[in-house]
C-alpha cells in the first residue's frame, strides 16, 4: 500500500522494495525506507495533523528540514524521545510516534535512554554540510592528502567523494576555538557525540528558505517551496495536485517547475520581476506582480486569496501553498564563534563578512550564493494579528508591532518579549523575517539589525548522549580505593566519601551501631592498639637543591632546618594568610622531602606548589611529584602499638629513644622496602608504616594478625576524628573554613617571625589579623554530660531573639568513650578569654548550655606520644 | 506572554545623552537600572544618567539562572541578601510589574559528610540572623522534590539538604525592564549602544564625568555598575581592582511538561536547576577555571553538567540541551561584592557579585544608590568596602556560591 500523495516512481531516498509502517498518532501510515516521518506523513495525505502550543491552532508540516517550526512528534518505538521535529526523523521499524505540540513530555516510568558513546577525532578538515559545496571541499582536501571528516545532518550523503569519512545523521553542534567541532551522530542503534579537532573547518551548511507574514500563513497546505520540491525529488511525494506558488527568486521558481513537471497544476505568483532564465516553467501560470493575501480552508487549504497587481482579489482554489520569500544562508555555527555578518540587499539576507577565525571558511549558499530576492517580508493587505512570524510560539506581525509599539528597538528585547526565536528550531525560519519587521516598523532601512546572536547547540542534543557513559556509581567520577580496600570490604566497613575516595567511616561488629563501633575503637586506641588505613593521605615527594628553601616558602613554619631523618607537621596559609592544609613535612635527604596533606587537599596542595614553581619561582630547582597512590599506609596507633609494630619483621630499633617521635626510618619491613614515620593523630604513640601500594594488602593483613592477640582493632575516620579531637588536632576544612589563621586555632608558634618570606606572611600584618577579639579554637563541654551538641549549631552568650549575633559555632561534637562524656571544638570570638564561661547553643529544640574549655581535653602534656 | 498583572502600555524611553548628570551609572544591567530607579526614588536624584554599550540589560542580567536566596553564610552577606529577599518578596508592587516572583523553594544538596556539617552550620547560622532555613533528610528531601534520586546506590547519594522555602525565581528580563521603564518615568535617561571609553578628571583627580564614543558627559558622581568588565572600566582611571572575570555557563532544555516545582542546587556534583513556566529546564554549569571576558565556555563543562544531572534526576536523560551560553562572572578573592567609594573622589564602586548577582539585584541597586546620594557606604555595604582586602576584613563566602570559585 503507499498513500495518496506518493507517486508511482521517483524519490531517490526511498527504497520502494521496502516497505515500512509508521504508526502516528494510532494510526496505521505506509512508508518506505528511506523516509523521514515527515514524508511518510505527506505521501498519506496527511495535510494538517499538528497543533500550535498556545492557541491549539491546526497545523501542517512546512519545513523539509530542522527549520521545521510545526511538525513535532514524541517517539514511543522503537525507542523512546519526548520531542523531536518530524522532517529529520527517519522511520525505523516499528516506529510509533504521536504529535506534540512544542512542549515534550519527560516520562516518570522508567523509559530507558538510547545508548550514548564519545568519540574523539583529529583531522586536517572538518566540513560541515555534504551538499554540493560541502562535497567539493572535502573532495579537494582528500586529494590533498588530508584527512577529511564530512558532516551532514541528513540520513544520507548523496556522491560521497573517495578518501573521506562521511558521517550522515550527524549536526556539527557548536564550532569552539581552534577548531574543535562537536557533532552529534543519532545513529539508528546509538547516539556518539564527536568531539573533532581539526585545522580547518569548512562550513558549507547552505541556506534557509523564509515564508513571508501574510494572512492566514500557518494554515495547513501552506509550506516552503523547497520543502514541496525536496519531498517531491526525494521522496516521490507530490503535496498538492493544484498547487499555488508564490515565489520571489529562482530557487522558488524551481520548486513551481518541479511541482508542474510532476503533474500538479500550478499558479506561479511573483510579486516582483525574478530573473528565472534557464528555469523550465513550461506548463505553469505564471503571474506576475501578484500577491498572496490570505489562505482560505476548513482547516486544511482549499483556496488562496490573491491580488492582482491592480488591486482586485480573487480566491484561486488550490491544496498546496508553496512560499519561498527569499533565502538565509545557515551560519549560525559561524557567528556563535566569532564571525561577523552584512545585509546583502540583492538577496536580501544577511551573509558572512569575512571576519572571525581564519581557520575557518564559510562556503557555497552559507557564504552567501543564493539567488538575489526582493526584500518581501510581510503583506500589508490583511490582520496582522493572523500572520504568523513565529509558528512555534503563536507570534504574529501583531505581537512584534505591539513590542515595538512598547518602546523596544533591538531585536534582542523583542524576542525576549515575544519569544521568537527560542523554539526548539531556535528561530531558523523567524528570525530574518522578525528583525526586517522590527527594521520596517522602526522606519529603519533592511538589514539595519542582525538576526539575534545564535547559541549552540545547533539543534537540540539528547541529555543522555552528552552524559555519554560518564554516568553511575563508578564512571561519574572515578571511585579511588586503597589496597588495603578488599580488607575493609570484608570486614563489613561502612564508608564515607572523601574526596574521590572511599575510606572506612567505622567497622560495625555484630548488632552494633555507629556509636557502638566507633566507642569500641577509640576505647581501643586509648587502651591497647588500633590501625588505620592511612594511605589516602597526599603524599608529595619534593625533590632538588632548592628544596628546603621552596618549602620554606610554602609553609609558614620552617622546614629548611629539619634535619634528615626527621618530621615536622606544618601549615600552609593561603595568600590572604588564613590557614588552607597542614601535614607533616618528612626529611628524606639533604635534597629529597615526602611532604604529606590531607586527603581531598593532595591535588590542590600539589597545584598550588606548582603555581608558585612555574609563575613566581621558576629559578628554585625542585620538582615535586604525587606518590599518593605508591605508597600505602597503615597507621598503628596506641599504648601497645609498639609491641604490634615490634612483631612484624621490622630492621629498625624501636627503641624511644632511638626512634622518638616525629623521627623518620628508612627500613625493611618483611624484605619490603618501608618508611615508618613516627607521627600521631591520635595523641597515642604512633607507627605509620609506608610500604609500596601493592604490599598494602599484605601489610595490612600482618599488622591485624601481629596486633589482634594484644587487643589491636582496625578503626576508621570517625573513630580518628574523635581521637583526634580529644587532643585538639585540628582537621582542615572542619575546624577551618577559610576565615581561620594558624593563631586562631592555637598554632601561632610555629608561624616564623624571623621576617623571612612565606605564602601569606603579608596578610599577617592586616590589622584584622592581629585583633584579639577575632574567633579561636576553644573546647566545649556540654553542661549536660549526655548532650551532644550539633556540629554548626550556633554560640551566643544568653537567651537572644533572631537577628542576633553570633559569637561562634560548633566546628566538631562527639561522644568520647575516653572522657566518659560529650565534648565539642567551636570557634569563638575571643574564644580563649572566655575559659571557663558558659555559651548557649540556640537549637530549635531549645537552648543548650555548655563550658568553655582548653581545646586540648586529653594528655595535654602530651607524655603519651613517646 | 500575558502575565497575571497588564503588561505596561510604554517601556523605557531611549534617551540621547545631555552634556552633564548629577550621576551616570555606567553599565545598564540589572544592577545599573536598579540604582538609577532607587537613585530617584529613594533619593530625588533623577537628573541620571544610565549609559550601556550594548543593549539594555543584555550582560548578566539575561544571562544567570534566576535563582533568589538570602542563605548566605556570613552576617555581612546574609543582611544584604535578606535584604534583598525583602525587597523581591515587595517588588511586584513595588514596580506594579508581573514579574514571574514565584517563592517556590530552593533546596542545596549535601553529598559528603562535609557537605552536611556545613549544610547544618549554615541553616543554624541563617536561623539565628532571622532567615527562614531548614534541614532536609534524604526522606524529606525526596518528599520535597519526588524526581529527585535519592538512593545510596549513586556516586555521591543525597545525604540531606538545607531549604529555604522563600527563596525562589523571577523572570529576569522583566525585573531589568521594569526597574528600566519605572526609572525612566522619573526622569532617568536611559542610553544605549553607547560606549564609555574614559573618565573625565579634574586638576585635582576627582572624576568629573566619563568619556564616550559620542563625546564627554559631565557628571557629579559616576557609578560603576558593569559587572564582568569593572576592572577594564576602573584600568582605565588607574583603579586596579581584586577582581578575577571569568566565564560561567548556563542552558536551557526544549519546553517539558512540568516536572520539577522547586530549585535543586548541588555544589558537590555541579548542578543547579529549576524549570522554568514556559517548560525549559534552566541549569547553570560550572565556571571556567580560566579568566576571560568571552562570553562563551567549554563545552567539557556543559557534559560534565549533564552527567551530574543525570545521577540526580534520572527522569532528565530524555531531555534534550536547547542553548548554551555564558556571562562573565566578575568574583573577588573572597567571593563577596565590592560595593562603596573608591580612593578617587567621585567615583564609586558596585562589582564583584560572582554567581550571586542576579538575587541580589533590588538591594545592590537600593544600597549603591544610597552610597552614592549620600558620599559614604550604607550600613549594609560597609562590610563590602574596597579596604576591606587592605584591613583583612575579608568575608568569605566561597562556600555559599553556586558553584566553586
Amino acid at each position: 500500500m503507499t498513500g495518496p500523495r506518493r507517486l508511482p516512481t521517483g524519490g531517490a531516498w526511498v527504497d520502494r522494495d521496502r516497505p515500512l509502517a509508521l504508526r502516528f498518532d494510532g494510526r496505521e501510515i505506509p512508508a518506505f525506507e528511506g523516509d523521514t516521518v515527515a514524508s511518510a506523513l505527506l505521501g498519506a495525505g496527511i495535510v494538517g495533523g499538528f497543533r500550535s502550543p498556545i492557541l491549539g491552532r491546526p497545523r501542517g508540516i512546512v519545513a523539509a528540514g530542522v527549520e521545521e517550526p510545526n511538525a513535532y512528534v514524541e517517539v514511543r518505538a522503537p525507542w523512546f524521545s519526548p520531542i523531536l521535529a518530524a522532517t529529520t526523523l527517519p522511520v525505523e521499524p516499528g516506529m510509533e510516534v504521536v504529535p506534540r505540540p512544542g512542549v515534550g513530555r519527560l516520562p516518570t516510568e522508567d523509559v530507558p535512554a538510547r545508548p550514548s558513546v564519545h568519540t574523539h577525532r583529529h583531522a586536517e578538515a572538518v566540513v560541515i554540510g555534504a551538499g554540493p559545496a560541502g562535497r567539493a571541499a572535502a573532495r579537494e582536501a582528500a586529494a590533498r592528502g588530508e584527512r577529511v571528516i564530512l558532516i551532514d545532518e541528513g540520513h544520507r550523503i548523496d556522491d560521497p567523494p573517495a578518501d573521506v569519512r562521511c558521517l550522515p545523521r550527524t549536526t556539527a553542534t557548536g564550532i569552539y576555538d581552534d577548531g574543535y567541532v562537536v557533532a552529534y551522530e543519532r545513529a539508528p542503534a546509538v547516539d556518539r557525540v564527536w568531539h573533532l579537532r581539526a585545522r580547518r573547518v569548512v562550513l558549507a551548511s547552505g541556506a534557509h528558505e523564509r515564508t513571508v507574514a501574510f494572512a492566514g500563513n500557518d494554515r495547513p497546505g501552506v509550506m516552503l517551496a523547497g520543502a514541496a520540491r525536496t519531498y517531491l525529488e526525494r521522496y516521490g511525494v507530490l503535496c498538492g495536485e493544484r498547487a499555488v506558488v508564490f515565489s520571489t527568486n529562482a530557487w522558488g521558481h524551481l520548486a513551481a517547475a518541479a511541482l508542474a513537471a510532476a503533474g500538479a497544476r500550478v499558479v506561479l505568483l511573483e510579486p516582483a520581476p525574478v530573473d528565472a532564465a534557464g528555469v523550465d516553467l513550461r506548463g505553469v501560470e505564471r503571474r506576475a506582480g501578484w500577491l498572496v493575501v490570505g489562505t482560505e480552508g476548513d482547516p486544511a487549504l482549499r483556496a488562496v486569496r490573491v491580488r492582482d497587481p491592480e488591486g482586485g482579489e480573487e480566491a484561486l482554489e488550490a491544496d498546496l501553498l508553496a512560499v519561498s520569500g527569499g533565502f538565509s544562508p545557515v551560519i549560525q555555527l559561524a557567528r556563535a564563534i566569532g564571525a561577523g555578518v552584512r545585509y546583502d540587499e540583492a538577496r536580501a539576507c544577511f551573509v558572512p563578512d569575512g571576519t572571525g577565525p581564519e581557520w575557518l571558511e564559510v562556503v557555497g549558499a552559507a557564504a552567501g550564493e543564493v539567488p538575489p530576492t526582493a526584500p518581501l517580508f510581510r503583506i500589508r493587505e490583511g490582520d496582522d494579528a493572523d500572520k504568523y512570524v513565529e509558528p512555534q510560539r503563536d507570534q504574529t506581525v501583531a505581537d512584534v508591532a505591539s513590542a515595538v509599539r512598547r518602546g523596544l528597538r533591538s531585536v534582542e528585547h523583542v524576542k525576549r518579549a515575544t519569544y521568537i526565536g527560542t523554539t526548539i528550531d531556535q528561530g531558523r525560519t523567524s528570525g530574518v523575517l522578525t528583525v526586517e519587521i522590527v527594521n520596517e516598523l522602526l522606519g529603519l532601512p533592511h538589514g539595519s539589525q542582525a538576526p539575534t546572536n545564535p547559541r549552540p547547540p545547533y539543534t537540540p542534543v539528547p541529555y543522555s548522549a552528552l552524559a555519554g557513559l560518564d554516568r553511575g556509581p563508578t564512571l561519574l567520577d572515578p571511585v579511588r580505593t586503597t589496597p588495603m580496600h578488599p580488607a575493609h570490604v570484608a570486614r563489613g566497613a561502612v564508608f564515607e566519601d572523601v574526596g574521590q575516595w572511599k575510606r572506612p567511616r567505622f567497622y560495625p561488629k555484630d548488632g552494633e551501631d555507629m556509636d557502638a563501633a566507633v566507642a569500641r575503637e577509640c576505647l581501643a586506641v586509648r587502651t591497647a592498639a588500633g590501625v588505620l588505613d592511612a594511605s589516602t593521605l597526599g603524599k608529595i615527594e619534593v625533590v632538588g637543591p632548592d628544596a628546603a628553601d621552596f618549602l620554606d616558602r610554602m609553609y609558614a613554619n620552617r622546614m629548611s632546618t629539619l634535619p634528615v631523618g626527621r618530621a615536622r607537621y606544618g601549615v600552609m596559609l593561603g595568600l590572604d594568610g588564613m590557614i588552607v592544609d597542614d601535614g607533616v613535612a618528612v626529611r628524606l635527604a639533604e635534597d629529597r622531602f615526602l611532604v604529606t596533606t590531607t586527603t581531598s587537599g593532595a591535588a590542590t596542595v600539589l597545584d598550588r606548589f606548582e603555581e608558585w614553581l612555574q609563575t613566581e619561582w621558576p629559578h628554585l630547582r625542585v620538582w615535586c611529584t604525587s606518590v599518593t597512590e605508591q605508597w600505602a599506609v597503615a597507621a598503628v596507633s596506641g599504648p601497645r602499638a609498639r609491641e604490634v609494630v615490634a612483631a612484624l619483621e621490622l630492621s629498625v630499633d624501636l627503641d624511644p629513644d632511638a626512634f622518638p617521635h616525629m623521627a623518620v626510618r628508612e627500613a625493611t619491613l618483611a624484605g619490603v622496602p618501608a618508611r615508618i614515620l613516627r607521627v600521631s593523630f591520635t595523641g597515642e604513640r604512633s607507627y605509620e608504616l609506608h610500604v609500596p601500594a601493592r604490599y598494602g594488602l599484605g601489610l595490612w593483613e600482618a599488622v591485624l594478625e601481629a596486633g589482634e592477640p594484644l587487643g589491636l582493632e582496625p578503626y576508621g575516620t570517625e573513630a580518628m576524628h574523635v581521637l583526634r579531637a580529644e587532643k585538639g588536632y585540628i582537621i582542615v576544612g572542619q575546624d577551618t573554613d577559610g576565615t581561620v589563621t594558624a593563631e586562631d586555632v592555637g598554632l601561632g608558634w610555629l608561624v616564623r617571625t624571623d621576617g623571612s618570606d612565606f605564602v601569606g606572611r603579608r596578610s599577617l600584618a592586616r590589622p584584622e589579623l592581629r585583633r584579639p577579639d577575632r574567633r579561636q579554637l576553644v573546647g566545649l563541654l556540654p553542661e549536660d554530660p549526655e548532650a551532644l551538641l550539633p556540629e554548626g549549631a550556633q554560640l551566643v552568650e544568653g537567651p537572644v531573639e533572631p537577628p542576633a549575633h553570633a559569637l561562634g559555632w560548633v566546628t566538631s561534637s562527639y561522644r568520647s568513650p575516653t572522657l566518659g562524656r560529650t565534648f565539642a571544638l567551636a570557634l569563638v570570638e575571643a574564644g580563649r578569654s572566655r575559659i571557663g564561661t558558659a555559651l548557649v547553643a540556640p537549637l530549635a529544640g531549645g537552648p543548650v548550655a555548655a563550658r568553655v574549655v582548653e581545646p586540648v581535653l586529653y594528655d595535654p602534656e602530651g607524655s603519651r606520644l613517646r | 506572554m500575558p502575565g497575571a498583572r497588564p503588561e505596561p502600555e510604554h517601556l523605557w524611553r531611549s534617551a540621547e545623552p545631555k552634556p552633564s548628570y548629577e550621576v551616570v551609572v555606567v553599565g545598564g544591567g540589572g544592577h545599573g537600572l536598579a540604582t538609577a530607579y532607587y537613585l530617584a526614588r529613594n533619593h530625588g536624584i533623577r537628573d541620571v544618567c544610565v549609559v550601556e554599550r550594548g543593549w539594555l540589560a543584555g550582560g548578566n542580567v539575561a544571562r544567570n539562572t534566576t535563582i533568589i536566596r538570602s542563605n548566605y553564610l556570613w552576617e555581612a552577606s546574609e543582611a544584604i541578601y535578606e535584604h534583598a529577599l525583602r525587597l523581591w518578596e515587595g517588588l511586584e508592587d513595588e514596580l506594579d510589574w508581573d514579574l514571574q516572583f514565584s517563592q517556590r523553594g530552593v533546596m542545596n544538596l549535601a553529598h559528603t559528610l562535609g557537605d552536611v556539617r556545613e549544610g547544618r552550620r549554615r541553616v543554624e547560622a541563617n536561623r539565628l540572623a532571622g532567615i527562614d532555613a531548614e534541614w532536609l533528610e534524604p526522606e524529606e528531601v525526596r518528599a520535597f522534590c519526588p524526581i529527585l534520586n535519592v538512593s545510596p546506590d549513586v556516586r555521591y547519594p543525597v545525604l540531606g539538604a538545607t531549604l529555604q522555602r522563600r527563596a525562589g525565581v523571577a523572570r529576569h528580563d522583566r525585573v531589568a525592564w521594569a526597574y528600566a521603564t519605572r526609572a525612566s518615568e522619573l526622569g532617568v535617561d536611559i542610553v544605549e549602544h553607547l560606549e564609555v571609553t574614559g573618565f573625565l578628571r579634574d586638576a585635582r583627580g576627582r572624576v568629573v564625568g566619563v568619556e564616550t564614543d559620542a563625546g564627554p558627559i559631565r557628571a557629579g558622581a559616576v557609578a560603576l555598575a558593569a559587572a564582568g568588565h569593572t576592572s577594564v572600566l576602573a584600568e582605565r582611571v588607574g583603579l586596579r581592582l581584586p577582581l578575577q572575570s571569568h566565564p560561567l555557563q548556563a542552558l536551557v532544555s526544549n519546553l517539558y511538561e512540568p516536572v520539577l516545582g522547586c530549585v535543586v542546587m548541588s555544589n558537590a556534583v555541579h548542578v543547579y536547576v529549576s524549570q522554568a513556566d514556559k517548560g525549559e529546564l534552566v541549569m547553570g554549569a560550572g565556571i571556567d577555571a580560566y579568566n576571560g571576558y568571552g562570553q562563551r565556555g567549554s563545552f567539557h563543562v556543559i557534559e560534565h553538567q549533564m552527567a551530574a544531572a543525570l545521577e540526580l534526576f534520572p527522569i532528565f536523560r530524555h531531555a534534550q540541551l536547547l542553548r548554551t551560553w555564558a556571562g562573565i562572572v566578575d568574583v573577588c578573592p573572597d567571593a563577596s561584592p565590592i560595593i562603596g567609594l573608591t580612593p578617587i573622589e567621585g567615583l564609586y564602586l558596585n562589582c564583584g557579585w560572582g554567581t550571586g548577582g542576579f538575587k541580589a539585584t533590588p538591594a545592590s541597586g537600593w544600597v549603591y544608590a544610597d552610597t552614592i546620594a549620600n558620599g559614604r557606604p550604607h550600613p549594609l555595604a560597609e562590610p563590602f568596602s574596597l579596604e576591606r582586602f587592605t584591613t583583612g576584613a575579608l568575608v568569605d563566602e566561597h562556600g555559599a556560591a553556586a558553584v566553586a570559585h
